[in-house]
This record gives structure tokens, sequence and C-alpha cells, in this order.
């Protein structure tokens, strides 16, 4: 297994899910790359980072029954690749529901879990999964 | 650039190959290919071989000298290459090995394939798999390959209404082809309900919609086209090769259900034959799951994009059908030793254009084609072969 230092590189990004927005060509991208996959040498120097809301809808998902027990001990577990309302598109879990509440197009949210631990005394890794986004009654008059 | 043959190929059994090491089978499946080209070892000037993960799979790295060693062509010092990029490395070493005598630097180069895959029990060999995959923006966020694959399979039902039995339909197919395949690592037919009803993987994947882990070697010898009379009656020419890269990630994809590099790896391999798929009789696909057949048949043209499943639910893909595709079983039931499969491929389809594949035969079978992906379509590698 890979060391601590090599999740801390990542944690800024996957504890606050900052991408980068290319002032080259306005677009929005995560993770974090030195180079804008579009504009190529021209986005250089032209990157800002950008943290995204954390809200968007579920791409495509699944029910993940067979997996490495040392990324999730819990089986089975949602996988949902999710569209950010920014963009771009991220891989994770979907948690706090059954899969059968979930669907290609289900609003989600980001929420910060414990993603894996090295052993039970080791390090805990952290970072984003999503939540389904419930229906809010608007009841204001 | 001077064009190039394949004058031998050999392949081992793929399985569970518990008596044999990773260096019997590299050498078994070379040796058969070496016997097939009568050629001698002499006359080798190079051996590149595909393969993923030696080093975490039997802890061995540096397995093209390995395999140049035991095949006793050290005092020769013959160059050795190993080449990797995961699914793909079988066929990016037949890729080198074309270029290779195609450029003049070399005449007589062997290919091999090998990957010893069940020396480590089943949740190692996944974690080793992953490695393939993004770890940083994937695998860590808890994706495995059939999880990444189910999204695809999950999105094409969505767009285009690719079903369930559909899916099912694929792997019946090559598990037919399979029982006709006396070297496949599954020799049995199975019917939709086999696939239908075995353990659920990762929705809507099940059991039987994924290949297995196997043990497995394959090789193949390449000569100048010119020469290759002087060994063989039935030269096979490689008259395209096609290789293309795309992001690792599958989020990053404009569209999880096509397979960019596939599309552009083919496109480069056709332009090179001056062919389109019109021509193409028989072909091996990567169908490390049943979703990626239909992607397969999709993005190499065979089939407009989201027919791929009605496609083979009419039967259009079987050995009577209008392309015959993954004669050998395919990875499902031939079996996935990775770093083997692109050669694997490649032995097929020569045995197809000679004429050789008995039951499994495609009736005059004159172009092939090869398909092989890494990860879930970061790399893809495409070859077209000919009767010279």
């Amino acid at each position: 297994m890979a060391t601590a230092p090599r999740f801390w590189r990542e944690n800024p990004s996957r504890y606050n899910l900052v991408g980068f927005k290319c002032n080259n060509c306005g677009k929005t991208y995560f993770p974090p790359r030195a180079i804008c996959p579009v504009c190529h040498r021209k986005s250089v120097g032209k990157i800002e980072p950008v943290k995204l809301r954390g809200t968007g809808k579920i791409h495509s998902m699944t029910e993940v029954h067979e997996g490495l027990e040392e990324l999730v001990p819990q089986r089975p577990y949602v996988l949902a690749m999710i569209e950010m309302d920014e963009g771009p598109r991220v891989t994770g879990q979907v948690i706090d529901c059954e899969a059968c509440d979930l669907k290609i197009g289900t609003p989600v949210r980001v929420t910060m879990r414990k993603l894996s631990e090295e052993g039970s005394s080791g390090v805990i890794h952290y970072g984003y999964k999503f939540v389904p986004v419930r229906e809010k009654v608007d009841k204001t008059p | 650039m001077r064009r190039v043959a394949i004058i031998g190929v050999g392949a081992t059994e793929f399985g569970e190959l518990w008596d044999s090491s990773f260096r019997d089978i590299g050498i078994e499946a070379g040796l058969a290919a070496v016997a097939d080209a009568k050629i001698n070892a002499d006359q080798i000037d190079a051996l590149y071989v595909g393969n993923m993960s030696a080093g975490r799979f039997i802890e061995q790295e540096h397995i093209a000298a390995l395999i140049a060693d035991y095949s006793g062509l050290a005092r020769d010092h013959i160059a050795a290459t190993r080449v990797e990029a995961a699914g793909a490395s079988g066929g990016l070493a037949l890729r080198q090995g074309f270029l290779a005598v195609a450029s003049g630097l070399h005449d007589i180069v062997v290919v091999g394939g090998a990957e010893k895959m069940l020396d480590v029990s089943d949740v190692e060999s996944s974690i080793i798999q992953s490695a393939a995959l993004d770890q940083e923006w994937e695998t860590v966020l808890g994706a495995t390959y059939p999880a990444l694959y189910a999204l695809i399979a999950k999105r094409h039902m969505h767009e285009y209404g690719t079903t369930r039995e559909q899916l099912a339909d694929v792997a019946v197919k090559n598990h037919r082809h399979g029982s006709l395949n006396p070297k496949a690592q599954f020799r049995r037919e199975i019917t939709r309900e086999t696939v239908m009803g075995s353990p659920m993987v990762a929705s809507p994947l099940r059991m039987f919609d994924c290949a297995p882990s196997s043990d497995g070697a394959a090789a193949v010898v390449l000569c100048p086209l010119d020469e290759a009379r002087k060994f063989t009656d039935v030269p096979i020419e490689i008259i395209g090769s096609g290789q293309a890269s795309d992001t690792l990630s599958l989020h990053h994809r404009r569209d999880i259900c096509t397979m960019e590099a596939t599309k552009a790896a083919a496109q480069r391999a056709f332009k090179m034959a001056g062919l389109t798929h019109k021509d193409v009789d028989v072909a091996e696909v990567h169908d490390n799951f049943t979703i990626s057949e239909i992607l397969a048949i999709e993005d190499l043209g065979f089939f407009a994009k989201g027919q791929g499943g009605k496609a083979t639910e009419a039967g259009l893909t079987g050995l009577e059908g209008e392309i015959a595709v993954n004669t050998s079983g395919g990875l499902k039931a031939r079996g996935d030793p990775i770093g083997a499969t692109g050669l694997a491929q490649a032995v097929e389809i020569v045995t197809q254009l000679r004429g050789k594949a008995e039951k499994r035969q495609v009736k005059d079978a004159n172009v092939g084609l090869t398909h092989n992906v890494g990860g879930t379509g970061a790399t893809a590698v495409v070859h077209l072969f000919r009767r010279g």
C-alpha cells in the first residue's frame, strides 16, 4: 500500500473539491492539472484554483457487491459518476441512501467522510462522498 | 517501411496452471511459435514481451531478459524488451515488434505475452489489476474495474436501451465459441439464465459478465514479408497497426459510452491498410466485460453507436454472422492472462486466416482484426491482418 504522504499530497483537493479554472478557455476542471487539456501551452500561467460548490447529479451509478476490502469494508456500496454543476465529472460513493432510491439524474451534494483506514490503528484517510439532495418543501407564503 | 508477416504462432492453454511457473509458460508459448515458424534460435534478433504486472503477481521484474535467458538465448544477447500498457500490453508488444521489423532494424522478432495471475489471492489480484485505473481519483474513492465498466453499462442501457439480456448474449456467444476452442479456459456452453443468475459483482454486471483471471502465454514470430515464404506457405501479413491513448480516468471522457481511443486506433490501422470495417471477416475484440464487446463492435465501426446490444442479440456477431467476433471465446471464455491477451488474439486471427480453426473456422476468412484495450480505454491497440 502507498504511504501517507501520497494521500496527503492530494488532500487539499480531496477534502475541499478544489479543481481549477483555465482563464484561457474559461472551463473548470477537477482534479487540478498543470496544463489545460484544451488550451495546452496557452494555459500556462492562467490556471487558477477553484473550489467546486459540491452539488451535481448522477451521470451513472452501480451497486458494488465485490470490491477491494481494504478500500471499502462495507458492502454493497453505491459508486457513482457525478456531473458537478460546474461541468466536471467525478467518481465517488453515494451514501446515506439505498441504491434503489437513486437513478441517473438524481441530484446529490458532497459530504466529507472517512474513505479508508490502514488497519485498526493506522492512518485514516478522508475524502469526498455524496449524499442525495432531499427535495425540500417550500413553506414560505 | 517494410511489409511485415507473421510466420509462426504458439500459445499455452489458458486457465489455472498451478504446475507451471511464469518462465515455464513464457517458454512454452515461445517455443511453440518458433517451432511453428521453423526458425532456429540464432536467427532471432529481438524479443518483445507484453506483461502488465509480473512485479506484483510473482514479485519478478526484468522479465524480458528472464524469458530470453530461459529460452536459451542468453549467449545470443538478443535485444529483449518488456512492454506495458495494462490490458493492452500484449497488443502493444506486437506493435513494437511490427515497428522493429517494418523499420528494417530487426529481421526476425519474437513477440510474446505472458501473465501469471493465479499465484496470488483473488483480493490481491483485484488490487493489482486496479493499478491500471487512476489510483488518486478513482480507486481510492472506491472504484474497481468491474464498477467502472458497470458505470459504462448502466449509462449505455440508459441512453440506448441496451438490455440486461443483450449483455448476457455476449457471454453466451463467447462461451459457445470457447466450447469449440481446445485451448480455451472455459469450454462449456452457458445460457442467458447462467449469466443472469450468477452472483452480482457491480450492478448490472454479474460474475458471468466478467472475464476470468488466468495464467497463460502466447507468442508470434515476425519477419519481413519478402522473406516470409522461406519459412511458411501461408504468411499472414500485418497490414495495419494503430495505437491511441485517452484520459486515464473514465470520468474525464467526453462520452463514457464511447472509447475514443478505440476509434482513433482503428482509424489509423484502417488507413494504413487502405481498408474499412466492411472488409473485416473475423475480429478478436477486448471483451473483458460483456459491455466492453458491445462498445468495441460499435467503436470499431461494425455497428452504429447504440446498436451493439441489438446486433449481438440478433446473432450478427456469431460464427455465421455479419462479422464473426471473438471466435476464440474472447477474453470471457478463452481466458484473460492480461499481458498474453493481445497475443492470444493475434494467434486466433492467424489460425483463422490460415483456415486452421477447425470447428470454429469462419468461412473464407481473408481479413482479420484484433482490438486490445488497457484500463477503461486509456490505451487501445488495433491490428489488421491478411493472408499474404
